[in-house]
């Protein structure tokens, strides 16, 4: 039974999963017709609630409660509750007077959604908070896996990149697991959080090894200002040691699709005609954005008056 | 002159090794000062004078907190120093040492003695104070500990403002022992720290938030360890967290290195699990750490190698803890919850009654040089009556501190303190409420 709000894979069953993506199928017919719009949530107002810039998620959000027939307001905050002498309390309880169906809430510190839901009517889904989860995201990734291979349950899918900073990761380790896929996750030591094979996973420091054999090969996007917290030597080295081309693609399976939750470093954790052509299916994640995002706003915002 | 007479409970006295069953002794305070105590079951004749009925409860040496940040000078609406004397005696500590980060900082004896002389007048705890060891807490030039001490300093500490510098921190070290005072570390290492908010490991994996590893406090702690051994001063070290600390601890006293330690209520019960929820109450520096830390400072508080369990009462305004989990200041408040929490140990058989008011209030005189600790005859008239099996819920909106940054809010607890008795005086009954301010 999925709960009020959408805050994390973790929260989730693998019914509950099952259920957002079998919804989301049935979105994906509506983005290919003529005119790209259901009454579904007409008279419901859809807040997008950014304290962090993101252009991508914010915009296939807008889309997606646009085509249901939402009324989307998108609310983007750039400073801290410090900075700005305001409290998050303050912030969500002023939204939360306008009466709002659903609220989407992206902030760059872990556990803001959460702190959010407690306080709103409204309910919240997390459109990603600091490096804990990015359900959506996952989501999206799993609809696409499924597209593409027909099921997840005994994939092996290997994440590549910065662990310790990334809630895509975090995510999807927890909604592939769930799947009954193997989850693999790679690179520099520096980039592995503490104890991450707790959360069920194999974790590696070597490219290969991590890829042999693998049928989802993930690289995450490589954040240039780690740099700055020396997380890496070089960005050269990085590409050297975790960057993916066709050549270091071999030692996956020979039918194994390349994901990238975007934008990509081009020639830095994906090798420039790798992210343009199959086996990449990038351009197919981000189009299964748009219908996962109407599920979860359909079964949140959806259910009857609130 | 006023005399008062508790009886009817079970006496411990650590001083003096005393666990007597309820109604073989009995107390007399006569003008300020313990003048009799009776332990064969003989009644002290009243008299005329007041009479304490401790039934159901413990009569134990008022407790004595070496950690408090009670925020005055300049955040009183934090709290200050009659709403913190007010908690202290609530949770029955008639001793609190307060941490030197005011504004201005603690760093002159014209601020020692400004809280001194508002304590005298505002708070029924009796207050001491902890001067600040450098100038603004700045790490760079020691303070005027000579100067402080006269004023009335019973200790020095940066706490929170970590002496990063090993040479300025021999110095303090080396001049502390003319002064005659320890010096109390908050032993963490702030660059490798760096911007961590939870204990790293699985839960910081998990919740996605900056960690900090336990290897921060260690290196500290193996510093000033090395850094006590050096100079033969007394180094205290504050708020112990991880079991690699108890280990070097234990390593220098057995060495007759001359460290003592104390170790939080908070640290003694809570994990890092308690953050699975993004509370910003449970953000503490050091942070919540693992059930092994846990189960290594319990045992050390058991066999002595934690000396003392103090608060690091820490108030914080509601506006500044309802944020970002990293924007959140790190602190909880824990005078009026520090007995209850506590009692569990007893519960689980790892301290028993008499050694945890060693912990409580015996041991934090004697690391401060205080007087009190005691129900001996002359000592103060300082007592706590501490009842074990009173369930109650706690309410940090009706609290006396000011702050209301506690995890515990709406636990359920079994044991409290009862009533608070300072130089002979009924400060604090709980059916009551605070009787002197």
């Amino acid at each position: 039974m999925i709960g009020r709000d959408i805050l994390g894979i973790e929260d989730l069953s693998r019914e509950d999963i099952e259920t957002i993506l079998e919804t989301a199928e049935r979105m994906q017919e509506i983005g290919n017709r003529e005119v790209k719009k259901v009454p579904t949530l007409r008279g419901r107002t859809h807040i997008n609630l950014f304290f962090e810039p993101s252009t991508r998620t914010q915009t296939s959000f807008e889309i997606a409660g646009k085509r249901l027939a939402a009324d989307v307001v998108n609310f983007s905050v750039s400073s801290s509750s410090v900075t700005k002498k305001e409290t998050l309390l303050d912030t969500a309880k002023t939204l939360d007077a306008m009466d709002p169906d659903v609220v989407v809430v992206r902030h760059k510190v872990a556990g803001v959604p959460h702190r959010l839901a407690e306080v709103l009517e409204a309910p919240v889904i997390n459109a990603g908070d600091g490096a804990h989860e990015h359900p959506s995201q996952a989501l999206l990734d799993m609809l696409t896996v499924r597209e593409q291979k027909g099921g997840i349950e005994g994939l092996t899918v290997t994440i590549i990149g910065d662990i310790a900073h990334s809630r895509v990761a975090r995510s999807n380790i927890y909604g592939f697991r769930k799947l009954g896929a193997e989850v693999r996750v790679a690179g520099p030591p520096t980039m592995l959080p503490a104890e991450i094979e707790q959360l069920g996973v194999k974790a590696y420091t070597n490219l290969r090894e991590a890829i042999e054999g693998a049928d989802v090969v993930m690289a995450l996007r490589i954040q240039m200002e780690r740099l700055e917290g020396a997380c890496f030597p070089s960005v050269r080295e990085y590409a050297a040691t975790f960057g993916l081309d066709r050549a270091r693609l071999h030692y996956a399976k020979e039918d194994a699709i390349v994901m990238h939750p975007g934008p990509v470093n081009r020639g830095v954790e994906l090798a420039h005609e790798l992210a343009d052509h199959r086996p990449s299916v990038i351009l197919d994640q981000v189009r299964n954005g748009v219908a996962l995002r109407m599920a979860l706003l359909y079964l949140v915002a959806g259910r009857g008056g609130r | 002159m006023s005399r008062l007479i508790v009886r009817n409970g079970r006496l411990l006295d650590p001083s003096q090794d005393l666990d007597l069953e309820a109604g073989l002794a009995e107390l007399l305070i006569d003008d300020g000062r313990i003048a009799t105590l009776a332990t064969g079951g003989e009644s002290i004749p009243t008299d005329g004078a007041e009479v304490v009925d401790a039934e159901g409860a413990w009569i134990a040496p008022g407790l004595i907190d070496v950690h408090t940040h009670l925020r005055q000078p300049g955040q009183e609406y934090k709290e200050d120093l009659a709403s913190g004397g007010t908690a202290a005696v609530a949770g029955g500590f008639t001793q609190v040492a307060c941490m030197a980060n005011t504004d201005p900082v603690n760093d002159d004896p014209s601020v020692t003695k400004y809280i001194l002389d508002r304590a005298e007048k505002e708070s029924p705890a009796k207050v001491r104070v902890i001067a600040a060891a450098t100038r603004g807490l700045r790490g760079e030039v020691m303070t005027e500990m000579m100067a402080l001490r006269e004023a009335g300093a019973v200790a020095f500490s940066d706490d929170g403002a970590v002496i990063m510098d090993s040479g300025v921190m021999r110095r303090v070290l080396e001049y502390s022992k003319m002064a005659d005072a320890p010096v109390v570390v908050h032993a963490e290492d702030c660059a490798l720290r760096g911007g961590g908010v939870v204990n790293e490991g699985p839960v910081a994996t998990r919740l996605g938030l900056p960690g900090n590893p336990a290897a921060a406090e260690e290196i500290m702690v193996a510093r000033d360890v090395r850094l006590a051994s050096l100079t033969g001063a007394h180094l205290h070290v504050a708020h112990v967290s991880t079991a690699g600390a108890v280990h070097m601890i234990r390593k220098a006293r057995e060495a007759g290195i001359r460290v003592t330690a104390e170790v939080t209520p908070h640290h003694l019960t809570l994990t890092d699990e308690a953050t699975m929820g993004f509370d910003t109450n449970t953000r503490v520096a050091p942070p919540l750490r693992s059930r092994a830390d846990v189960d290594a400072l319990r045992a050390a508080l058991a066999d002595g190698v934690i000396d003392v369990i103090a608060t690091d009462h820490a108030p914080h305004a509601s506006h500044e803890k309802e944020v970002e989990f990293t924007e959140a200041p790190p602190g909880m408040i824990g005078l009026e919850t520090a007995v209850a929490v506590c009692l569990e140990l007893v519960r689980d058989g790892m301290l028993s009654p008499l050694e945890l008011v060693r912990r409580l209030s015996t041991e934090g005189a004697r690391i401060l040089g205080l007087e009190g600790g005691s129900l001996r005859v002359g000592a103060p008239g300082d007592v706590a009556l501490i009842d074990p099996e009173r369930k109650w819920t706690y309410d940090p909106s009706q609290g006396f501190s000011k702050s209301r940054n506690s995890p515990w809010s709406g636990e359920t607890f079994t044991g409290r303190v009862k009533a608070t008795i300072v130089d002979g005086r009924l400060v604090y009954d709980f059916a009551r409420g605070v009787l002197i301010r």
